[in-house]
Parts: structure tokens; sequence; C-alpha cells
């Protein structure tokens, strides 16, 4: 495989509803963002792309990645479709990563949407819980916030995590998002207040979990070759790894811990993993993407990670998954501070899934989009404000996650 | 057929403005209308089927790999393991909480039966979980981890996983 980098990328505004726009064109808004961030690059430069999205049940539509393609004047070029519940647009990312590695394409687009706006909040609810075992564990209640309820409260009872522990994690993405102005509900917020909304699964709160969204991002990858003919040859992709579980919760096994570079087997003598508690998807994902960017030691070897929080509890299991901390020592891991903008590896500086929203197709993508503007110390320039940017950001760790953990993937990006 | 949205979500066709200036029509508000879909699915449980068959008549089968043996409660004919092929087994009709929560949400046709718990329940000496809904208890101060419970069968089996419930022991 040879070496990709990323040279542009765009997020068209997450929000409750975009109605204004068709999917198409909220897509062609990201994908424009990105070409005016890249003026070398034309259209005739580029040689296909990858399309994300969820689900055909929000867009209403079968096959709409064709038609956000020829929206964007990239017909007849080679593109297609990935999807992987959550986990699409990081897929979506490592798709494109592989159309450029493999010397198949120069310049290859990912582009990533969802329109979530049109159903009922409970009617999308239900939707999303198709995807899970339509007979075995859909009809018992339909409802992804009940099995990540059960997740964490094994975790709290295998490792005492708390409720308080959970909702630090709340107030960081949401007051993070505060300089975001993609993000769809940026809040100043106490542990007060995520502990006081409203129940929705035990013990998860309504600011425990992510928001619905209308939105769409684009990714634009190239060879070395094409990044500097473009002028853009600054940010690798230095690893990519994925991870798979099993669909259904009550299937995941009770064995061992497989280890990171830093870690021994006397740290989880008598753990018995993944069980509901840990996502094994997730820690594959990264024993893969740190063994091919040379990572030996998570906390100190990334400079930020934008992971998957669709629940303040996956935000506290995907710190232990990562490695930024052993399994057990989530909870701690946001006590301590580390995670903060400003502490050793700040977690979701753009405000996550938890604040910025969660257009499924989108996510994994804009996480990318973010990421890149970090790694390129460009985020007063996007985001109209350097509040949010990592002091000389070396390495960045993006994570998309889907199901219960049955899809994860996980992607570095570095500068050269 | 009637939306299920309010009104204000649409656009009142009624007052609907055309300009008459072309020029002003990227600017036109989006036309906003209802559409209805409805499906009734041929659902087949197949090579699953045992098992809903043995909910009608009170009992619980889980599968077991003829190779690794590992035993599944949620049954699944092929082993998650090693992919070799697993045998029919009976579990028994008692287990414990292994993880829980009390629902007070759900996929919009679950709304009316909110609240409900959900438990993961292990049996002794089988290797996964199985979920179900726990009934009987309201308060949930009176549910924790490792309570025990037992199995409760629906006496009009309607062949669906609900046709299964778990009450404190």
């Amino acid at each position: 495989m040879r070496p990709v980098y990323m040279i542009s990328g765009g997020v068209s505004k997450f929000a409750k509803s975009r109605n204004r726009l068709t999917f198409q064109a909220m897509v062609k808004e990201a994908f424009s963002y990105a070409m005016r961030d890249c003026p070398k690059l034309q259209l005739e430069h580029i040689d296909g792309s990858i399309a994300s999205y969820f689900s055909d049940h929000f867009q209403g539509q079968l096959m709409a990645g064709i038609m956000a393609h020829d929206y964007l004047g990239l017909c007849p070029k080679p593109s297609k479709r990935v999807e992987g519940g959550g986990a699409t647009g990081g897929l979506c990312f490592q798709a494109a990563y592989e159309a450029v590695a493999s010397g198949r394409m120069e310049v290859c687009v990912a582009f990533g949407f969802e329109t979530m706006s049109r159903v009922r909040t409970w009617k999308g609810n239900e939707l999303i819980a198709l995807a899970s075992d339509t007979n075995f564990d859909y009809p018992l209640g339909g409802f992804y916030t009940g099995y990540y309820a059960m997740m964490v409260v094994r975790h709290m009872h295998e490792f005492g995590t708390t409720v308080e522990q959970m909702a630090k994690v709340s107030v960081k993405n949401h007051t993070n998002a505060l300089h975001n102005p993609y993000a769809q509900k940026p809040m100043m917020i106490s542990v007060q207040d995520v502990l006081e909304s409203p129940m929705v699964a035990y013990p998860l709160k309504r600011l425990d979990i992510c928001l619905m969204s209308d939105g769409a991002a684009c990714v634009i990858l190239a060879s070395e070759k094409a990044a500097k003919r473009f002028g853009k040859k600054d940010i690798r992709i230095s690893g990519i790894g994925t991870g798979t579980d099993a669909m259904r919760l009550s299937d995941r096994p009770h064995g061992k811990v497989p280890l990171l570079a830093h870690e021994s087997a006397s740290d989880y003598r008598n753990m018995r993993y993944p069980g509901v508690h840990s996502c094994r998807a997730g820690r594959m994902a990264a024993i893969e993407a740190y063994q091919m960017a040379g990572i030996k030691n998570p906390l100190h070897d990334l400079s930020f990670v934008e992971l998957h929080d669709a629940y303040t509890s996956s935000e506290i299991q995907t710190y232990e998954d990562l490695g930024l901390c052993k399994y057990g020592e989530g909870g701690m891991f946001i006590d301590s501070g580390a995670p903060e903008i400003g502490g050793t590896c700040p977690v979701n500086p753009s405000g996550g899934l938890l604040a910025c929203g969660h257009p499924i197709g989108a996510t994994g993508l804009m996480q990318a989009v973010f990421s890149f503007w970090q790694l390129q110390g460009s985020i007063r320039e996007h985001f109209g404000s350097a509040k949010l940017q990592v002091r000389n950001p070396r390495r960045g760790l993006i994570h998309s996650h889907a199901g219960t953990g049955t899809y994860v993937t996980v992607s570095i990006l570095e500068r050269d | 057929m009637k939306s299920a949205f309010n009104k204000k979500y649409f656009t009142d066709l009624k007052k609907l403005k055309w300009a008459h200036n072309l020029k002003g029509l990227k600017k036109m508000p989006p036309i906003v209308l209802s559409r209805h879909d409805e499906t009734d699915y041929i659902h087949s449980y197949g090579e699953n089927s045992p098992f809903f068959a043995g909910l009608a008549h009170n009992e619980i089968l889980g599968t077991r790999c003829r190779k690794c043996k590992t035993k599944f409660a949620t049954p699944r004919l092929s082993c998650l393991q090693c992919g070799t092929d697993c045998n029919w087994f009976l579990l028994p009709k008692t287990g414990r909480i292994h993880s829980w929560t009390k629902c007070y949400f759900g996929g919009e046709s679950f709304l009316k039966e909110t609240p409900y718990f959900l438990i993961l329940v292990e049996f002794k000496g089988v290797n996964s979980l199985l979920l179900s809904r726990l009934k009987g208890v309201k308060d949930e101060k009176h549910v924790e981890i490792n309570m025990e419970v037992e199995a409760h069968f629906s006496k009009k089996p309607k062949y669906e996983i609900t046709d299964l419930w778990f009450e404190k022991k």
C-alpha cells in the first residue's frame, strides 16, 4: 500500500432539520467548501467517490448515493456506497483510503449525509433499532438507548463508574461545542443539569444522549504525488483499523482482553472480557491502527481524539478500548481532566456527537474534517475562533462505532 | 391517511405564493408535504423456528456448538467462536440478572408499554445471555445484578420473543 494524504474537507452545518435543501444539495455544500479550501484541485482531477449514509428508511430513497454523486458532477466516474450502522462514516473514510492506497485512484472523495428530521424522534428510534436482531432483540423495546443503558449498568457494577462521571463527559462536550459553529446544540451546562435532565433509560438521561440531525460532511483523500501537486502534502493517514463483534449484545463472549503494546496480562487477571461492559471491536480496531502507525502508548502518542460519543457512557467505554487508560479506569480518566481541552489528550474537542449532532452517515467524516483542521492548525480559520485549537498537534485519532459495538473503525491522521 | 405529525410541519399549500419573478425563486421556502409508508411483511424465523415453538410449550431452547461446546442462551445454529453447527438443548427456567435497565421511552410502537424493564439473563453453565423483559417489579430500587429470576410464558402465544418474560424468584 502506498501513502495516503487528506488534502481537504468540509462540513454542512448539522441541525435538527435542514429541509430547505435536499440531501444532494447538503452534500454539495460540504463538497464545495472542501474544493474551495484546496483551490488547485479541479473536478477533473477527482477519480471517484464513496458514499456514506446509514438508513434507507430515513432517506426514503434507495440508491441515494448515486444521486449525490451525480449532483456533484462526478458521473460517469466510479462510485459506491458503504454502510455499517453508526460506523458508516468511518468505514467510508477507510474505503476511500483503500481506493487511493491500492493505486486505483489518485484522488477520491468520501461524502456522507443523513436526513433524520423526516420522521418523529421516537419513530426514528424505532428505525434505528432495526439495526438490532429483529427476532430476538427488537420486539422487546426497539430501543438502542435501552441496550446502552444495560452496557453501562454492568460497567458501573464491574468498575464502580458513576453517573457523575458520565455527566462530566456531557458537560465537557457540550461546553467545547460553544466554540464550534458547526455544532447543533452547544450548551453551557453543569453536572447538576445533566443529572436533573429527564431519565430516558436508567441511568442514561436526556443530556447523556446524542441528537438526531440533518447534515453532511465531505473528505478528499489523495496519493502523495497528487497531494504534492495540489499543495496539500501535510496530513497523512498513518494507520487504519477495523474491529467487529456479534450483533446481539447477549452473544458477547466472556474471555481475555486483547492487549495493547503498553499493557500486560497481569493488568486484567480477573476480567471477563468483553462481556457487555466493553467493546472488543473498538479494541481490535485500535490494535490494528496502532500497529500500522507505530503507536506504543496512545495517551502520549496522540495529540487529541475525536470519538463516537453517542452516549456519555460510550465515551467512557471508548477511553478504555483505545487504551487511553486501562479497562475499568474510564470514570477516573474523565475525573483526572486528561480529556479536557488543555489536558494530556483532549477528547472530542469539537463537542463530539453529544453536542455536534449525529447525522449518521456524515458523523465519521465530520470527525475527519475537524481532525484535519486541528492538525493543520486552521481551527481559527474554519471555526472563527481558536479556542478549540489543540496546541502543536502531531497526531489525531478518529473513532467511528456501530450498533452496540459491532463495527468499529479507528483511523490515525498525522502531520508529515 | 391522516399524518401523525402536527400540521405546523407542513406547508399550507392554499397560501403558497407564486413569485412571478424567476430571480427570486432560489429564495423560495421549501414545499414540505406528508408522505405515508406502510408495509406488511412475510417474516420467517427460518432455522430459529424451534425456539419460538418451544416458548408456546413453556420451554426455552438454547444451542450448543458441536465442536467447541460453547452454549448459547440466545439460540444460533452456527457457533460464534468457531463457525461450527450447533444443536438444540433445553435451558433452565431460572437464571440471574446480568444487567438491566428501566426504559421510560422506546421505539414509537413501544411507547404505550413504558416504563418497562429490560434484563440480560445469565444461566448457570451457559456462555451467552438472553435479552428479556422483567415484570412484576415497579421500582428500580428492587432490581439488582445477580438477582434470581424465573421464566414466565404467555398462555396465548404469539410466537414472538415477548411470549417469554422473567419475574423475581
